[in-house]
């Protein structure tokens, strides 16, 4: 049976899927209805378990259809699916053109099984821990997110902004200019950090990262073990003439003794293009199941054991703390938000932290950038997972774009009449940095863009008016904050609800007023 | 054109041009550049029709919209888009109203017409949702971004008392007529929104008016650049809860429409359909004693319409 068109179809399924996951987090125009993301990105491994967990939904069995692939036929995902895997694959190739080599030229490597059963022992730990700051900065696919919206959608809407410049001269205004607000310099260090990582080791090693590092390619390696198909070389007609070897991004096939493992094998397919002699088949390997499973019992239980506990030292040293935010810097009464403000949807600060691994696909996708990555908002459990900044902007009162998206169900699906009286956080007026009180001038600013009128304006003195919070309707969207012209420090802040509640409707109260039948001038 | 007048108006362009910017800021070429044109009224008010209908009864006791508008102009329209809301709420202006002006615009001849505001809520939802982008865009009008501080440019406002500059969208400043059409609303802090107040939506930074005496600021802005044409939407009128309204609840529907070249006038009149008296708006008196306009309306000569 000659396989070598599988590597074709690899291929192309990987460029298309890597092109579609990829347009999410570059459409920063709101093109793509939020219906299709989920039907794309359900397949990443970790989100949707993450997602089954919480949600238990059908939607998220995207990791069980990869569990059953993988139980069939290896590591499918890694070349087919995994949008850093395809990321590495790219950067590869190119090194190839520029190397101006007619193969690559890779060969066998050992396996670092310790190192990678490490990093999955630690990611495990994250993930029961609830210390999501492991997952996030694991999860191949959120790294990649994480890429995407900080390096390929920057560019691409700067690119976007440097066109709107010029079309603007001549008073064309199809495009439009996107203003970014520029993250902390701790995560732009996170992510440089991890784009070297992953140039560093697909220029020179292939796919060593995913067999090294990756928690999810050490998990699916486990399982790949005991797949029902394995790939593997025909002792009888094979040549032990390399090729295949040169070619094997995961270093995985030893000619010498004529041997594929299997478990770093990432489904690339181009051994199979090369061989000659047809010696590489995928073959029926159910019944070695049984013997493998034991030997790996024997090996690898105390080594798991071990790093599990040092993993638990680890975490138990790292303290989660909730740094207070400066909402302002220098006025009359500085004020701070002591409690974060999640995404509504987010049900409560602690389950979001626990179930979010930081893709950044909803800070791409959202439309008025009040998703920011963030700091040390949430502490350092949360580092880089999404925050609402409401000195970038504020929550949309008729948008749930962040929780139509989000892949692991860290913002839960929520319908628009919910979001609405949905109370992520209250309001609180700080009359003594207020413009009205310290410039006996209207202002208004804060009440004006309230959406439920929570923040209103009520009567003070020299016949001024001052705003006033009714707690109970306000939800907590950032308007009145983001619109507050005081500085440096605002006059009215959102503090975080740590569980979201519900707020009370708004008042719909209909007013009788009558039209006179003349004019009244 | 002859060769000679080209070279001749090339070189008188340049020499205004130059001149200009050697005294002031690139704004100040346009600031105040208002077709003045002999009109039989002072002010417009139409009442009991539906908004498209009480344009075109306005617009012909005034002469038409070529009063305003000659052939090969750039037009430039300014509702109030601020809010991501449906156009039953009246938060925003009325798209009938918005399309049937551009219409007009085009039917004497406007060379473009372009439609922004800088909106509160996320820009491209309220472009949409109000109805207004589309109505734009169906009337063959430009749609154009209010939203990135790259499309503002800094003037100087030699009238403003607190106002001293703003940063005004560029289409203000190169539009050859700019028509304000706002709706009428009541409104937190300054008690309404009409012409003056809708042109916030033309600067940058609104927190600098809000720092300095919102009132002031409101009237020095309103001496920078005259609108050369008002039109007030008072067909649904947002009565409370105002500038954002919460439900529709807040809207009562009392089909009004005023035209005017004279923002204060315009206000006057509107302060007076939504019941109150135009002194108990503060901007509005400011203004009236800044010379912007008259807001005393026994003083003007006006066209009373009933469809």
């Amino acid at each position: 049976m000659n396989l070598a068109g599988l590597k074709k179809l690899r291929v192309g399924f990987s460029i298309l899927y890597f092109i579609l996951i990829t347009c999410f987090f570059l459409d920063f125009t709101g093109l793509i209805p939020s219906s299709y993301y989920k039907t794309i990105v359900f397949l990443q491994f970790f989100p949707s378990l993450l997602q089954f967990k919480s949600l238990l939904t059908i939607s998220s069995i995207g990791f069980i259809i990869v569990i059953i692939i993988t139980f069939f036929y290896g590591r499918v995902y890694c070349s087919f699916i995994c949008p850093l895997g395809v990321l590495q694959d790219i950067i590869s190739f190119i090194t190839k053109k520029i190397r101006r080599l007619k193969q690559y030229r890779y060969t066998y490597l050992k396996s670092y099984r310790f190192i990678r059963y490490s990093f999955l022992a630690v990611f495990v730990f994250g993930l029961f821990s609830g210390f999501a700051l492991i997952l996030s900065v694991l999860d191949p696919y959120s790294i990649y997110g994480r890429i995407a919206s900080g390096v390929f959608r920057k560019t691409i809407v700067e690119t976007n902004n440097l066109l709107v410049s010029g079309l603007q001269k001549i008073n064309v205004y199809s495009l439009y200019h996107v203003d970014l607000k520029p993250e902390h310099w701790t995560i732009l260090a996170v992510l440089l950090f991890f784009i070297v990582t992953i140039i560093l080791f697909s220029v020179f090693r292939g796919r060593l990262y995913c067999n090294t590092v990756c928690p999810v390619g050490a998990f699916l390696g486990l399982i790949s073990k005991f797949s029902v198909f394995k790939i593997e070389l025909d002792k009888n007609s094979c040549t032990s003439c390399n090729l295949c070897s040169r070619v094997c991004k995961a270093g995985c096939i030893d000619t010498k003794n004529q041997q594929i493992d299997f478990e770093r094998c990432i489904a690339c397919y181009n051994c199979m293009t090369v061989c000659s002699e047809n010696s590489i088949q995928y073959k029926l390997r159910w019944n070695k199941k049984l013997a493998i499973r034991t030997e790996i019992n024997k090996n690898d239980n105390s080594r798991r054991q071990f790093f599990a506990i040092t993993a638990l030292i680890f975490a138990a040293s790292i303290r989660k703390s909730r740094a207070q935010q400066v909402v302002t810097d220098t006025a009359t009464k500085p004020t701070g938000r002591d409690i974060p403000v999640s995404p509504p949807g987010s049900v409560s600060i602690d389950t979001f932290n626990a179930s979010c691994t930081a893709c950044h696909l909803c800070i791409s996708a959202c439309p008025t950038h009040v998703l920011q990555p963030s700091y040390t908002d949430y502490g350092l459990i949360g580092f880089m997972q999404p925050v609402m900044d409401y000195h970038t902007g504020f929550c949309n009162f008729e948008c749930t774009k962040c929780s139509e998206i989000c892949p692991t169900g860290a913002i839960k699906s929520i319908k628009i009449e919910t979001k609405k009286i949905t109370q992520i956080g209250i309001a609180h007026f700080v009359r003594q940095n207020c413009i009205v009180r310290t410039e006996k001038t209207d202002c208004g600013a804060c009440a004006e863009h309230c959406p439920t009128k929570a923040v209103r304006m009520v009567p003070w003195k020299q016949g001024l008016v001052i705003p006033e919070v009714t707690p109970d309707i306000c939800i907590g969207c950032g308007a009145c904050e983001f619109a507050c012209p005081t500085t440096p420090y605002k006059a009215i802040y959102v503090e975080g609800n740590d569980e979201h509640k519900m707020a009370n409707e708004p008042d719909k109260e209909k007013q009788e007023i009558k039209v006179e039948d003349d004019f009244p001038f | 054109m002859k060769r000679r007048d080209f070279i001749r108006k090339s070189v008188s362009a340049g020499i205004f041009t130059g001149t200009a910017l050697s005294f002031g800021g690139y704004g100040k070429i346009f600031a105040n550049t208002v077709n003045d044109p002999e009109l039989p009224y002072d002010l417009v008010a139409v009442r009991d029709g539906e908004p498209d209908l009480m344009l075109d009864k306005a617009l012909e006791v005034l002469g038409g919209i070529q009063k305003f508008v000659k052939k090969g102009q750039t037009v430039v329209i300014k509702p109030n888009i601020g809010w991501d809301v449906e156009p039953e709420k009246a938060a925003n202006t009325n798209p009938l109203l918005i399309k049937r002006i551009i219409t007009h615009c085009f039917t004497a001849g406007a060379k473009e017409v372009y439609v922004f505001d800088n909106t509160c809520d996320n820009w491209t939802a309220c472009y949409k949702n109000s109805g207004i982008e589309k109505a734009a865009k169906d009337a063959g009008a430009k749609v154009a971004p209010g939203h990135s501080e790259s499309y503002y440019q800094k003037v100087n406002v030699p009238g403003g008392k607190n106002l001293k500059d703003a940063k005004v969208h560029e289409l203000i400043l190169s539009s050859d007529v700019f028509i304000n059409v706002p709706v009428l609303k009541s409104h937190g802090s300054a008690k309404l929104t009409i012409t003056m107040k809708n042109l916030m939506g033309v600067v940058w930074d609104r927190r600098f008016w809000h720092r300095n005496n919102l009132n002031q600021c409101i009237a020095d802005f309103a001496t920078y650049r005259k609108p050369d044409l008002n039109i007030v939407d008072a067909y649904n009128v947002m009565t409370k809860n105002g500038p954002r309204g919460v439900s529709k609840a807040d809207v009562v529907t009392m089909k009004y429409l005023i035209v005017s070249t004279d923002m204060v006038a315009a206000d006057a009149a509107a302060a007076k359909i939504f019941g109150m008296e135009p002194d108990q708006v503060n901007y509005i008196q400011l203004a009236n004693d800044m010379g912007v306009g008259q807001m005393d309306l026994s003083k003007l000569n006006i066209s009373r319409i009933k469809v």
